[in-house]
């Protein structure tokens, strides 16, 4: 299994997408950082970069590799491979590859001008959010036999995780607003991994106080210790369904 | 040495293969033929564990095909159309194969030395002529001196040198007592390959005889002649 990530690797970094993405995301964190005068308003910038672009470069490059490597693939299940060897290979080289450039292009600047908690936190997010949609990805490659098609279904998963879903909240929020909704919204918000990198980031800022009683019950919960124990496990949910069930879709799949 | 037992595959509501059973042994050397689309290639792509069949089981030198993987090892595959990484030069698609594979067994390169394909190693895939492509995939089915050989109309675009070579190549295995599996349109080339031969007909295998028994029953000499008579005839 080793070779074969070693090989998908190879071939990622042979391609200068993801090298091209470590640069953007260099300059983007540097100007950002150099931009504003204080460390903490250039990190709330760098949140909603981090949570629009970095979900989305993952889940169009990796569901656009995954199709172009369906030859590579075809030819890996023709040899003794197991066939979850190979597709958890292609797994761990995206997700490798990705979290890499992330690593690179975005957090060492921000070890460099932000080595805080938060900063350390929105790191820790970035990698997280990078790992899971490359799973997300995966599975709408698995689901459909056309380029086009499944590329499209993985743009439409990233729509409404960064922007449609918000808008379903908000008017959830506000058909039921006679109603005590704080708790319920804790459960609500696991329900999209972006917000969760977000929640947990802003409650290190310390601006959970803007976000009205449903801040206060945030805090109350993922402010704690356990609270950070659930909400991370909940991420480690996010990759590890999507992951398994596109698993067992490729085991049936005819190539 | 393959056997398989009723097996059934059906894409969408095409049925592809239906009740599919059939049993060889080393030494053998069976020719697949059959009209377009009736199911040989997706029978194949069974074996290999390619495609997933809805029924029936497929045994591979006694190994399940569904559970296993190990029995790959033992398999030499050519597909009838190959399908490389496109930016990866011929070279480092053999390199990576003899890495992944890690056969104990020595490296056959019968067919890179007889191809000339060392001098063509530079090549990236995509740059490739059908024809190279061809050679490209019989060496690397041959690479690993697998005992069963699974050839997906292997002469299809190579040019009267090359297959000859491969004939050649082929003759020489199965007098090592291999298995294989040739599938192919071409029946005047098959005469001195195979010693069995099937028929398959949408779906389903029609016919399982020995080249000579065929050749008796019908009267003919040539296999092209004895097919073309058991298609006329066929109790329909």
């Amino acid at each position: 299994m080793i070779k074969i990530i070693k090989y998908i690797l190879l071939d990622i970094l042979r391609n200068k997408m993801v090298l091209g993405y470590a640069v953007f995301l260099f300059a983007i964190t540097f100007t950002v950082f150099s931009l504003e005068d204080s460390t903490q308003k250039g990190l709330l910038s760098m949140l909603n970069l981090v949570l629009f672009i970095v979900p989305l470069v993952s889940v169009i490059f990796s569901t656009i590799y995954v199709y172009n490597s369906s030859e590579f693939i075809e030819l890996l299940v023709s040899q003794p491979l197991k066939r979850s060897s190979i597709w958890l290979s292609i797994f761990v080289g995206l997700a490798g590859a990705l979290s890499l450039a992330f690593f690179a292009g975005a957090g060492l600047p921000m070890l460099f001008y932000e080595p805080s908690p938060t900063g350390l936190m929105l790191l820790l997010m970035g990698l997280l959010i990078s790992v899971i949609f490359v799973a997300i990805a995966m599975l709408a490659a698995v689901h459909t036999r056309d380029k086009a098609k499944g590329i499209g279904f993985a743009i439409l998963l990233w729509i409404y995780f960064s922007l449609l879903f918000d808008g379903l909240v908000l008017f959830l929020l506000f058909q039921f607003a006679d109603y005590p909704l704080e708790k319920a919204m804790i459960g609500i918000s696991a329900l999209n991994p972006i917000d969760l990198g977000r929640i947990l980031v802003l409650l290190k800022m310390d601006v959970s106080a803007l976000m009205g009683y449903t801040g206060a019950v945030f805090k109350e919960f993922y402010g704690t210790d356990k609270g950070l124990i659930v909400s991370l496990s909940v991420m480690v949910l996010w990759i590890a369904l999507p992951l398994l069930y596109s698993l067992k879709k490729f085991n049936r799949k005819d190539l | 040495m393959i056997s398989a037992n009723k097996v059934n595959k059906s894409f969408g509501k095409l049925k592809v293969l239906n009740e599919v059973s059939f049993t060889s042994n080393s030494g053998q050397c069976i020719a697949l033929i059959g009209p377009n689309g009736c199911g040989k290639t997706t029978f194949i792509k069974c074996v290999l564990g390619m495609v997933v069949p809805d029924t029936g089981t497929i045994t591979v030198m006694g190994k399940d095909v569904a559970s296993g993987w190990q029995y790959r090892s033992e398999v030499g595959y050519m597909p009838q159309v190959g399908r490389y990484p496109e930016n990866m030069q011929i070279g480092q698609v053999i390199e990576m194969l003899t890495d992944i594979r890690q056969s104990n067994k020595t490296i056959d390169d019968d067919l890179i030395s007889a191809f000339a394909l060392k001098a063509l190693y530079h090549k990236r895939m995509r740059t490739l002529s059908g024809g190279t492509m061809q050679k490209v995939s019989a060496a690397i089915a041959f690479l690993f001196g697998a005992s069963v050989l699974i050839l997906d109309e292997p002469t299809a675009g190579l040019d009267p040198v090359a297959s000859e070579i491969l004939k050649e190549k082929v003759l020489a295995e199965k007098a090592r007592g291999k298995l294989i599996l040739i599938t192919s349109h071409i029946l005047s080339e098959l005469d001195e390959l195979i010693s069995d031969i099937v028929y398959m007909q949408d779906g389903s295998i029609l016919l399982y005889k020995t080249l000579n028994a065929l050749k008796e029953e019908t009267g003919e000499t040539k296999l092209s002649r004895a097919i073309a008579q058991i298609m006329t005839n066929k109790p329909s």
